[in-house]
């Protein structure tokens, strides 16, 4: 659905779409970076308090889970698959960790170690249930998504798990996403999003592994025709997804501290909305990381924001709903518009 | 023999590029089995869809029943009472026998479709034709042999005059075959005017009564099936004037090692117990007729397929081949007849698809190494003079030559010493046609060796030091260039067992 094409077609388009900028950003991707702007500007003009660090540090940190899962699962999607167990994946491996660590006296680092290792358990699975028992990508995350819900369910007898706070002897986990300096919130979280993002970024576009994804996911009888082995580049995309839905469920655990178990069911959603309203092509082929990350703001943004202009929570489901379909149709009637010239 | 019901008279149609049809004549009599012979690209297929409606015709005249008619779209050629049973089954697998026989016209009880009626007139159909099908079965339950029936089922249960069976016995088994010739002996007892096309020749003496035969494009002659023998026939279809002139001679040595040795390879239906062998610096043509197996042949032997059994050895060394990995591995590059779907990443960039295959070359730690990717991408674009305006264009705003050559490169990079090309120039114009040979001739003064699989005889002829043929799945014949005529490779193409 992304800009597939856009970049060969020479001499055609508007002078909007020729223009060097958006022909080397991708219209779709300049949209979104626009969206973002002015949603900032906005709910800042009606409302001046929007405009604070400590608002700003809200918008980061309803970004650390959703971007993780975003960045993993455009993997995914990159491949010409999909993977819908990420948002349970994440809260599992929230849970069995936090579990281990609360009540079975496991030491932090290593639950820690254990909650992104759960997850690219899960990724493993799906990716070796998609590559080598052929089973399409939707039905084999689906099944790992009812699979994790329950799993997390089990081992904590249906009890919640609460991390440990900051300031207490184990809470220091949490200085990963977030550091309290008298007062002043340093957004750790922010800045390992943004280098995972960037080495994310360069192993999908500079690497072999990110190279073979992508190709794939194009022309995957081409690819498998080119020698490669398809079925190991697949799971890897799976892997990576699983991984960082792990490290996902770190951040919401860091953040949020309590977690309930069989959540995280429809989480995976705003993860795949981000992804798309970034501009990667759900039928494979493209991806953009960078993409990634703004769809997921924008949902954020949105998220903090509307409360400050008098509209409740679920209007932000509203608008993410209008502004993802938005950004694709116009992605859409950008390229048709082209085929036509 | 009955009266002339349809008569085609000096059809011609043109594609884009290509005059498909030049001046085809056709007579269809009641009563009769009418057999339509040619080799592939003949014009056969062109020349039935022009008759049932599917294209219109450029030039000539179309006479049915003592009037002159133009079928707009198939729907009209089907009410006049002409039908035709594709080689391909069309079904819709989920719905029933009846379902499917009726789709599109069915019988209704007020607003609610009446399925009992429906299975009723289909028993009616199966009486009719002597088969025993139950019309409420699910069409994926059936072999190929019954969905074929209920194909034929559906096209007589329109009143039809005409029927045309293209190629229908292809994937048939010895028995349906003979059921299906009980009913075309039945239809033809009924005064229906049958077409059918095939290219066995047993099968035409078997049950046609007149042969037309058709050479690129032209209509050639008709003979009366029982007065003429085997030989007749293929002199008619093969004897065009070659222009380019076929290879005289062997260009590989006498002594040049066999880098490639295929002992009694099997795969799936298609590959059955193939054997041969491929010398340095030689081209070997694989000649056949459609669904020969020898595209499943270079699948299996490049591990696209699963190998059922029998040896490969790749310069006298046993070599196991389970996935395309395995064949790169042993040298082996392949370059699919269908450069869309399995040689070439469309959107992406040259540069990426000549690297596809080899990107560990093009590796700097573990980052690509994209300068050195373009310089080598620049370089093949330059030595196989691909037009392009650059080697960021994506490969699908390429022209079908340009593209093969983006597929050669590919291969090239990987530095492949056997390389299978199956249909090299399919879809590609003159010019560039014989760019891709003097290329191939190049790499086989390398030291390369080729096997060229081509359904073109003048190409066979021309570019190959040695003929293999085959025939449904068999090798029927090799044939060293200097005795090979196109009756020979035509002959060993239709030995059926």
């Amino acid at each position: 659905m992304a800009n597939k094409e856009k970049k060969e077609v020479k001499g055609k388009g508007n002078a909007f779409t020729n223009n060097p900028i958006v022909k080397s950003i991708g219209t779709q991707k300049l949209i979104a970076v626009l969206a973002l702007v002015v949603l900032y500007l906005v709910f800042g003009l009606i409302n001046n308090a929007f405009w604070s660090s400590a608002t700003l540090i809200n918008i980061f940190e309803a970004s650390y889970y959703i971007g993780l899962m975003a960045i993993g699962v455009t993997f995914a999607i990159t491949s010409d698959g999909i993977d819908l167990s990420i948002g349970t994946v994440m809260m599992c491996s929230a849970l069995i960790s936090g579990s281990l660590i609360t009540k079975h006296n496991c030491p932090v680092w290593l639950g820690l170690i254990i909650c992104i290792l759960i997850g690219a358990i899960f990724g493993a699975m799906n990716g070796l249930m998609v590559s080598y028992m052929k089973l399409p990508p939707f039905i084999a995350t689906l099944g790992t998504m009812m699979l994790s819900k329950g799993l997390g369910s089990v081992f904590t007898k249906a009890q919640s798990v609460t991390w440990p706070q900051a300031g207490t002897e184990n809470g220091w986990f949490r200085s990963i996403f977030k550091i309290n300096v008298d007062g002043v919130i340093i957004p750790t979280g922010f800045i390992l999003l943004m280098v995972i993002a960037v080495v994310a970024s360069i192993l999908l576009n500079k690497t072999r592994p990110g190279r073979y994804i992508v190709s794939l996911g194009s022309n995957y009888e081409a690819t498998r025709l080119s020698g490669v082995n398809v079925a190991k580049y697949r799971t890897l995309a799976y892997i990576i997804s699983g991984t960082l839905s792990g490290l996902a469920g770190l951040a919401y655990a860091a953040i949020y501290s309590t977690i309930l178990p069989g959540g995280g069911g429809g989480m995976e959603l705003d993860a795949i909305a981000g992804v798309v309203i970034g501009g990667t092509s759900m039928s494979g082929g493209y991806g953009t990381i960078s993409g990634t990350l703004l769809g997921v703001f924008i949902m954020s943004v949105l998220k903090t924001g509307l409360p400050f202009i008098g509209l409740q929570t679920h209007y932000q489901q509203i608008a993410t709903g209008i502004v993802l379909v938005l950004a694709v149709f116009m992605d859409v009637w950008n390229r048709n518009k082209k085929k036509r010239v | 023999m009955g009266d002339v019901i349809l008569t085609m008279k000096g059809i011609h149609k043109s594609f884009p590029g290509v005059h498909a049809l030049k001046g085809v004549n056709l007579e269809i009599r009641k009563g009769e089995v009418l057999a339509l012979m040619g080799e592939n690209g003949a014009g056969k297929s062109t020349l039935m869809k022009v008759l049932t409606g599917i294209y219109k015709r450029d030039e000539g005249e179309i006479i049915y029943e003592g009037k002159v008619t133009e079928f707009q779209n198939p729907r009209e050629a089907q009410d006049a009472g002409i039908a035709i049973v594709h080689q391909e089954i069309n079904m819709m697998g989920q719905l029933t026998v009846a379902q499917n026989i009726f789709i599109g016209r069915e019988f209704m009880n007020g607003k609610l479709i009446d399925d009992k009626k429906m299975n009723e007139e289909a028993a009616k159909l199966f009486e009719r034709l002597n088969i025993n099908i139950d019309p409420a079965e699910i069409m994926d339950n059936l072999t190929v042999g019954r969905q074929q029936m209920c194909e034929i089922a559906k096209a007589i249960s329109r009143e039809v005059k005409v029927i045309v069976f293209d190629e229908p016995t292809a994937a048939l088994t010895e028995t349906e075959i003979e059921e299906l010739f009980k009913i075309i002996r039945d239809l033809r007892s009924k005064q229906l005017g049958i077409v059918y096309i095939s290219h066995r020749m047993d099968e035409i003496k078997q049950i046609t009564d007149r042969v037309t035969v058709m050479r690129d494009g032209e209509y050639v002659g008709t003979l009366i099936t029982e007065e003429c023998t085997k030989d007749d026939i293929i002199n008619m279809m093969v004897g065009r004037t070659i222009f380019e002139d076929p290879k005289a001679q062997s260009n590989v040595a006498k002594d040049a090692p066999v880098v490639l040795e295929v002992k009694n390879l099997c795969s799936g239906k298609m590959v059955k117990n193939v054997s041969f062998e491929l010398h340095k610096g030689e081209i070997l043509g694989m000649a056949g007729l459609m669904g020969a197996g020898r595209t499943e042949t270079a699948r299996a032997l490049f591990g696209a397929d699963p190998i059922d059994s029998g040896e490969v050895y790749v310069n006298g060394k046993k070599v196991e081949i389970h996935s395309p990995q395995d064949a790169v591995k042993a040298g082996i590059g392949y370059l699919s007849e269908d450069r869309k779907r399995f040689g070439l990443v469309l959107d992406k960039s040259i540069s990426d698809n000549t690297c596809l295959a080899t990107l560990e070359k093009f590796t700097k730690g573990i980052f690509i190494d994209k300068k050195k990717c373009d310089e080598v991408s620049a370089d093949y674009v330059g030595k196989l003079k691909t037009k392009t305006p650059g080697i960021e264009t994506a490969a699908m705003s390429l022209s079908g030559g340009n593209q093969q050559k983006v597929v050669i490169a590919k291969w090239l990079t990987r530095d492949c010493d056997i390389l299978i090309f199956d249909e090299p120039t399919r879809g590609i114009d003159v010019g560039a046609k014989s760019e891709i040979y003097q290329l191939m001739n190049d790499l086989v003064k390398q030291g390369k060796s080729i096997i060229m699989i081509s359904s073109e005889m003048t190409e066979v002829l021309r570019m190959s030091d040695r003929v293999l043929v085959m025939c449904e799945g068999r090798k029927t014949g090799e044939i060293p260039i200097e005795e090979a005529t196109q009756e020979k490779i035509m002959h060993a193409a239709t030995l059926r067992e």
